[in-house]
């Protein structure tokens, strides 16, 4: 399954990459599998994207949990909590 | 509903002016404009860059109002944003609320304030002495939606 990832502030500077296109096997299935998928790369990945981290995760441009279940063609952004206004 | 996110300063008189346009049956408009301090945790602050996520920011924002809108009878409202490198002392954001009495008006752009303070994909990164860094999120504004759950 083909989907976008997307990256933003300092996740996006730690990992050195705002976005790229992944092709997922079969077993991923929701946002937080993505997550988890990505943390097996080990190195900065898996500082970057780990469980322990407080970040925020957006499926298809809205706030979503772990649990959502991603369809071909999605996209699965992970971020830091935002400090706009 | 307006959201506009954009690098370019904005003028509080002629966007409030633009909001109750052509609405005879607005009596209230209250308005937010959140700026630069030039210190944060104890350090100064030279300046301060927004990052922010296309698209999703301003589904979000609509979202916001929208949720606004179905909790108070409001006519109108207006959220912009400014992203990019700012200064101290500049204008970063602006949310007006236009309705027929001040009450709705009040609460609902402090809701939408609150909402967008901790739904809105935005970021900032400040300069200091000691180099740049990233804002962290504070529990206060967290706290701040506590208000609304009751309501």
């Amino acid at each position: 399954m083909l989907i976008q990832l997307r990256f933003f502030a300092g996740v996006r500077e730690a990992l050195g990459t705002a976005s790229e296109s992944i092709d997922l096997p079969k077993h991923v299935v929701t946002v937080g599998d993505v997550r988890a998928f990505l943390c097996a790369r080990g190195g900065l990945w898996a500082e970057s994207l780990s469980a322990k981290k407080s970040l925020r995760m957006a499926y298809d441009q809205v706030m979503t949990d772990a649990d959502t279940m991603i369809e071909e063609g999605g996209e699965v952004a992970f971020f830091p909590p935002v400090t706009g206004g | 509903m307006t959201v506009r996110i954009q690098q370019a300063d904005f003028d509080l008189t002629t966007e409030v002016a633009q909001l109750r346009a052509g609405c005879p049956q607005v009596g209230a408009i209250v308005s937010f404009v959140g700026t630069v301090r030039d210190m944060n945790d104890g350090s100064p602050v030279s300046e301060m860059a927004l990052e922010h996520y296309p698209g999703m920011t301003e589904k979000s924002i609509e979202a916001i109002i929208m949720q606004a809108r179905s909790r108070w009878p409001i006519a109108d409202a207006l959220v912009i944003h400014r992203i990019g490198p700012l200064a101290p002392t500049a204008q970063i954001v602006l949310v007006a609320v236009a309705a027929a009495h001040r009450g709705e008006a009040f609460k609902a752009c402090e809701y939408i304030m609150d909402y967008l303070k901790t739904q809105a994909p935005f970021w900032k990164k400040e300069q200091t002495p000691t180099g740049a860094r990233w804002v962290d999120a504070r529990s206060i504004d967290d706290a701040a939606l506590e208000k609304w759950s009751g309501m």
